[in-house]
């Protein structure tokens, strides 16, 4: 991260004012670094314009992947490795190995996208958070709008934001 | 944008604002534990020493020092086991098809209800494991690990191998979810302490939270996260308890071999664990303070998932009988007849009375919305469900083909140690759970404020 970066942050009380401020600030042509929140909001993600969440599809493969491994691994051991014949079947039928590649794909699909979600949103159990306002864990919402990256001057961001509702504008540097 | 409703109840009573719900929520973790807390602690953690003590004398001697004989090999232990797993179906339940049903009213039970499925699930896998007697030799019969035997692999075709995989994925499936659900509310305990100035208290809970920063692409991707949980373990519920009666229906034993049995115990299962999510509750809610979340409403609702499923389990019973009289196998009809007039004829009218009769009384709204009464009945319906199972498992195997070899059973003080363990080992666990993690789902719950709060006049 560059060092003395600064940001107008602004604080909002309602998710309805936010959602709205969120809108016509971007409208103006100002580009928000992140809004936190205590909890989702509703349709923020697509007032900032963020691309829907590909995390469904990394599920997927994770799952796929479990689907081929356990089908795999029966197959192969109970049709090839050590072939054995139980209650008169086929050495390798499928349908009593149904349960067991259910279960694996549950299994891979969970903890892929759970681990995969953590990678992408850059966490880790010794890391901090960089945090405009921690307050936005407990009831408020935080926007925060660098200062490198739009032309508005620092009075014209605060005096924008106050126009949209927020409830105090602050300054933040890191 | 205010979207209150005159024709559904508050979710959220006590005009609770956003601030409110982080405050009354984590102000148990933050405080002193009270003398309530340390004298229950205390009492599970005397049933836990004693019930380690029975367990490390059955590894020690052998799965002999139970009562178990020749003819019923699976008594007590495989009761535990199936009543805990039961147990262990409501949190998911919860959490995961009241989400997908957009069910509200879940957002301030499921926490509590997840950490208990956690604890019940591993209460259940400790029977099995400890049916096995030589514990330390079960991963190799458990797991395809390569062995010294061949390698003999593990028998793909066996219910009870199913079964490995459906419970261990179901634990570590929840715990997946209940974690991820939680890491919001960490950060919100830590944020508080940063402060108040407890650096050590942050640290702890900034390290649980795996550093959670509440921006809005991480909540996108969090509900997509929690979406496909949800998706996903769904099925896995229902899955679960399917596969657990596989371990019976797939058997040729009269009494057992039922198609029936999935459904039935799916059923049954979701019955008990509501029972038990609604004993924990009524006494986290009162000891907690926590009336405004947990309303008389949550409750109400979970009483009518019990007279829902507990009359599907009464339906099942009636059915097992029919068919039994149907399908004119006069070894099933004797099962069906010893269990009900047999030598286990009281625990079988208790099962009846307790899982048939009793939750029929919260059809009457005075008893499913009074407390007492609904605290009395979800301990009576967990009793029934108890015996459920060993009416099942044990008066369907003492009496078997040769009745020169017909016996009965009679539990040995390790047999009641091993069932000591595992309610010392959950009441620990759950007290930690409620002492140091958040019991409600803050984030949830702050989310749904706004529209079903009930405001201040």
């Amino acid at each position: 991260m560059e060092h003395n970066k600064n940001y107008v942050v602004g604080i909002f009380t309602d998710e309805d004012v936010l959602l709205d401020a969120v809108g016509n600030v971007r409208d103006k042509g100002v580009k928000i670094e992140e809004v936190y929140s205590p909890f989702p909001v509703h349709g923020l993600d697509e007032a900032l314009g963020y691309r829907r969440s590909r995390l469904p599809i990394a599920a997927f493969l994770f799952g796929l992947t479990g689907t081929c491994l356990a089908l795999f691994t029966q197959i192969w051991m109970l049709g090839y490795d050590w072939p054995m014949i139980i209650g008169g079947k086929n050495h390798a039928s499928l349908p009593p190995f149904i349960p067991v590649t259910f279960e694996f794909t549950v299994l891979c699909a969970s903890w892929g996208m759970a681990i995969t979600f953590i990678i992408v949103s850059d966490m880790a159990p010794y890391k901090w958070p960089r945090q405009f306002d921690n307050r936005s864990t407990d009831d408020k919402h935080v926007m925060a709008i660098d200062l490198a990256t739009n032309k508005l001057s620092k009075q014209e961001l605060t005096q924008l934001l106050k126009d949209n509702g927020a409830t105090e504008v602050n300054e933040k540097n890191f | 944008m205010q979207a209150s409703s005159s024709v559904r109840e508050y979710l959220v009573t006590g005009g609770k604002t956003v601030g409110d719900v982080s405050e009354d929520i984590s102000r148990q973790v933050e405080g002193k534990p009270t003398t309530l807390w340390v004298v229950s602690f205390a009492i599970s953690a005397v049933v836990l020493a004693f019930g380690f003590y029975c367990g490390c004398y059955l590894l020690w001697n052998g799965v002999g020092v139970w009562g178990l004989n020749k003819t019923v090999g699976w008594a007590w232990d495989i009761t535990n086991f199936v009543w805990w797993v039961g147990i262990g179906h409501a949190g998911t339940l919860i959490s995961a098809i009241l989400l997908l049903f957009r069910q509200r009213w879940r957002m301030s039970i499921n926490r509590a209800a997840e950490a208990m499925t956690i604890f019940a699930v591993i209460c259940a896998a400790s029977f099995p494991l400890m049916h096995m007697g030589r514990l330390w030799l079960g991963f190799y019969w458990c797991l395809p690990l390569p062995n010294t035997w061949g390698s003999l692999w593990v028998n793909f075709n066996s219910p009870l191998l199913w079964d490995v995989f459906a419970i261990s994925t179901y634990f570590s499936v929840s715990l997946v979810f209940w974690y991820i659900g939680l890491i919001p509310d960490f950060a919100v305990i830590r944020d508080r302490a940063v402060r108040m100035g407890n650096k050590t208290r942050a640290w702890i809970y900034n390290s649980l939270s795996f550093g959670w920063d509440g921006g809005a692409k991480t909540w996108m991707r969090y509900e997509s996260v929690a979406l496909i949980l949800a998706g996903l373990s769904t099925p896995l519920v229902l899955s679960v308890h399917t596969i657990v009666s596989m371990d019976f229906a797939t058997s040729v034993i009269p009494g057992w071999h039922t198609t029936i049995f999935p459904p039935y115990f799916v059923s049954g299962a979701i019955f008990s664990g509501f029972a038990m999510v609604l004993t924990l509750l009524l006494v986290t809610r009162k000891t907690f303070k926590l009336e405004d979340y947990i309303t008389i409403y949550h409750i109400e609702l979970m009483n009518i998932v019990i007279i829902v499923t507990g009359s599907i389990v009464g339906i099942a019973y009636i059915t097992e009988f029919f068919i039994a009289w149907y399908g004119q196998v006069p070894a099933e009809q004797y099962a069906f007849l010893n269990r009900m007039g047999g030598p286990y004829w009281w625990a079988y009218w208790c099962m009846m009375t307790c899982n048939v009769v009793s939750p029929q009384l919260f059809w009457f709204k005075k008893i499913r919305t009074s407390l007492s009464a609904t605290f009395v009945l979800s301990i009576i319906v967990n009793i029934g469900m108890w015996f459920e199972r060993f009416v099942i498992i044990v008066t369907s195997l003492h009496r078997d083909y040769l009745p020169s070899s017909w016996s009965m059973f009679h539990p040995t003080i390790f047999d009641i140690g091993e069932y000591l363990f595992t309610f010392g080992f959950f009441f620990c666990a759950f007290l930690l759970f409620a002492k140091f993690f958040p019991v409600i789902n803050m984030a949830e719950v702050k989310s749904i404020i706004k529209s079903t709060s009930e405001k201040k006049h």
